[in-house]
């Protein structure tokens, strides 16, 4: 048996055989090709592939979602075959005798540079269908497998750490837990594995192994054990909590449909935390009653280059449709500090938690502001979207936010594109400088929603990346406390909700605090949402105290 | 030589979609070459990409011509073509 200890941050037991990540070499050598012949075969052989999987995308996607989806993907597979764009590739090969690789590349950055170069923002929307087949061929020729899991069978992910843009690129699907060497309880595998309801277990450090890779492991996400080949005991204590695990889940299937409210009556807005349009299934498949933080940071993080309107447009409004009139409450773009993008062009900080991130980032640059709200503006038309804006510790930031707002909306009014005028905008609580001002904040919003990894990690000044500070870093912080309820009571005076859609609000040990101190809605991972009402529903408010707000 | 002039309704122009229906629709008329002409600058309809490059937009006044033994079956299905779907 090998054992190894790391810290349990998403809970839940599973097993399977250890896939280890593989980071895909992805630079293109500018050496010049051998044989330019093989070179021409070896394109031709990667068309082909790419012309197979996409067809059978297409066939796939015809039974699932539709001739819409299937339109594009055959639409895809002509690209791969267009003739100008092929002949790009030729020449490239017979003039500088280059790798097939550096051709293909060659190629996909003219084609797209045409489209990008266009006045029409659709138009250059559509560069990224070329950057896309571009992508494919040459995955093909190097091959790298899409989704990152070069398995048939679900497998438990090992890697060193996962940055947030390969977490969104993988196969999720085929992953039935994660385990990482470093990362901490607040990093992007961690938050990923709750939304998705897996285990996982982060800062294994260097027990873990590449070399562990196809051996069957099993994690228990709470404990932060990982056994491979358990001896029987061992095995044992596995097996019984795999059960209970499974008998709690049918328990909490009876939650389904049952309203969120205390035994003497006080309702609560349970709502769920996603990161990208996927994460709606669970959302509905877990009856979460609405969306408390959709982080767009996935539509940056996931491109070379800044989305364009329509791509932010079809997301938001994708999410605010399936939502069916629930409140979905998406927060403007949140990089900086730990999720960086190349394509911002980023000065280095030595501080970035404290530097230029998320509504600073907005201000300075009301462009790229600019084409968010218009993309959420436009999407409020199909669903009840509400606007949340990060990282606030001023009024007059929330001031310039709302002329930001007010522009676009007579933009839209210009050009007869339909709105939500009262679409709710709403501030993130996460600087002590917001808590502090809250009174003044809360006469000019909608709502508060508390970001507690970030007002613990600058009310304690702790940083909520470093994985050794341990029992400084704690949440249950009378002084955390006591700043939600100072932000609580400011909202309440105002007439305001105030929510909380950070980890903690799933914390069941905090549910009667958070009811004494009046909290309107708590916004969790969609698989704590089931766990947290019937926490609630056993509940009575008027009993609860302020007892954990002493120190 | 067959050809006809139409001017685009669809919001979106010959975007991605339309344009790859397009191209495969033009390809079913052996030995008969069609052709999108804007401003001056003519592309044949099953070059994808240059199409695309092409940048048609809602207004935009193009003209479809098509030459070849099935040109006038092919200007009648291009012309049913544009008027169902741009």
């Amino acid at each position: 048996m090998i054992l190894m200890q790391g810290k349990g941050v998403s809970k839940g037991v599973a097993n399977g055989p250890i896939y280890f990540f593989q980071r895909p070499d992805t630079t293109i050598s500018d050496a010049p090709a051998a044989d330019i012949e093989a070179e021409k075969q070896r394109i031709a052989a990667a068309q082909k592939k790419s012309v197979d999987q996409l067809n059978t995308l297409a066939d796939k996607a015809r039974e699932d979602a539709g001739d819409e989806t299937a339109i594009l993907f055959e639409t895809h597979a002509m690209f791969v075959e267009d003739e100008d764009y092929v002949e790009c590739m030729m020449n490239a090969l017979e003039e500088k005798h280059c790798t097939a690789e550096k051709a293909v590349e060659i190629a996909g950055e003219e084609f797209a540079a045409m489209l990008a170069a266009m006045d029409d923002p659709y138009m250059q929307g559509r560069a990224a269908d070329i950057k896309d087949v571009t992508r494919r061929i040459l995955n093909n020729l190097m091959g790298i497998t899409e989704g990152g899991i070069d398995s048939e069978a679900p497998v438990i992910l090992a890697a060193d750490d996962l940055a947030p843009s390969e977490t969104l690129q993988l196969d999720k699907s085929k992953i039935l837990g994660f385990i990482t060497q470093g990362g901490s309880g607040n990093g992007h595998t961690a938050i990923l594995a709750r939304t998705m309801g897996i285990p996982a277990i982060c800062g294994l450090g260097e027990a873990l192994k590449a070399e562990y890779t196809g051996r069957k492991v099993y994690i228990d996400g709470e404990t932060g054990q990982a056994a491979i080949e358990p001896d029987d005991i061992t095995l044992a204590s596995f097996q019984t909590k795999q059960e209970e695990q499974q008998k709690m889940k049918e328990l909490m299937e009876t939650m389904k449909g049952q309203e969120d409210v205390t035994l003497d009556g006080r309702e609560m807005m349970v709502y769920c935390n996603i990161g990208s349009p996927e994460d709606v299934a669970a959302v509905q498949s877990n009856d979460g009653q609405g969306i408390g933080l959709f982080r767009s940071e996935f539509l940056y993080l996931a491109a070379d280059d800044y989305p364009s309107e329509e791509e932010q447009f079809k997301a938001y409004k994708d999410v605010a449709a399936a939502m069916n009139g629930k409140r979905v409450v998406i927060r403007t773009l949140d990089i900086g500090a730990d999720k960086q993008v190349d394509y911002f062009e980023m000065h280095k900080e030595e501080n970035p938690a404290l530097g230029v991130r998320a509504i600073r980032i907005c201000l300075n640059r009301p462009e790229v502001f600019r084409t968010q709200l218009r993309a959420l503006y436009r999407a409020s038309a199909y669903g009840k979207i509400a606007i949340m804006f990060p990282m606030i510790t001023s009024v007059w930031e929330v001031k310039e936010c709302k002329r930001a707002c007010q522009k676009v909306m007579a933009e839209l009014e210009a050009e007869g594109i339909p709105f939500r005028k009262d679409t709710e905008l709403g501030i993130m609580i996460e600087t002590p400088a917001s808590v502090l001002v809250a009174e003044e904040l809360a006469r000019e919003v909608d709502f508060f929603s508390v970001g507690t990894n970030d007002l613990t990690q600058y009310t304690l000044a702790c940083d909520r990346q470093a994985n050794d500070l341990g029992k400084f870093f704690d949440p249950h912080h009378p002084a955390v406390l006591r700043a939600l309820k100072l932000a609580a009571d400011a909202a309440h005076k105002a007439g305001i909700w105030i929510g909380i859609c950070g980890e903690l609000g799933a914390d069941l040990t905090l549910l009667e605090t958070f009811l004494a101190i009046g909290i309107d809605e708590l916004s969790v991972s969609p698989a704590s949402v089931l766990p947290l009402r019937a926490a609630i529903r056993k509940s009575i408010a008027k009993t609860c105290t302020l007892e954990m707000l002493k120190s | 030589m067959k050809e006809f002039t139409y001017t685009i309704t669809d919001p979106l122009g010959i975007h991605a979609r339309p344009a790859g229906l397009l191209a495969k629709t033009a390809k079913g008329f052996s030995d008969t070459v069609v052709t999108v002409t804007k401003d001056g600058n003519t592309v044949k309809a099953s070059q994808l990409m240059k199409l695309m490059g092409l940048g048609v937009k809602q207004g935009n006044t193009i003209t479809v011509a098509a030459e070849g033994p099935a040109e006038d079956e092919a200007i009648a299905a291009m012309q049913k073509f544009f008027e169902e779907n741009l």
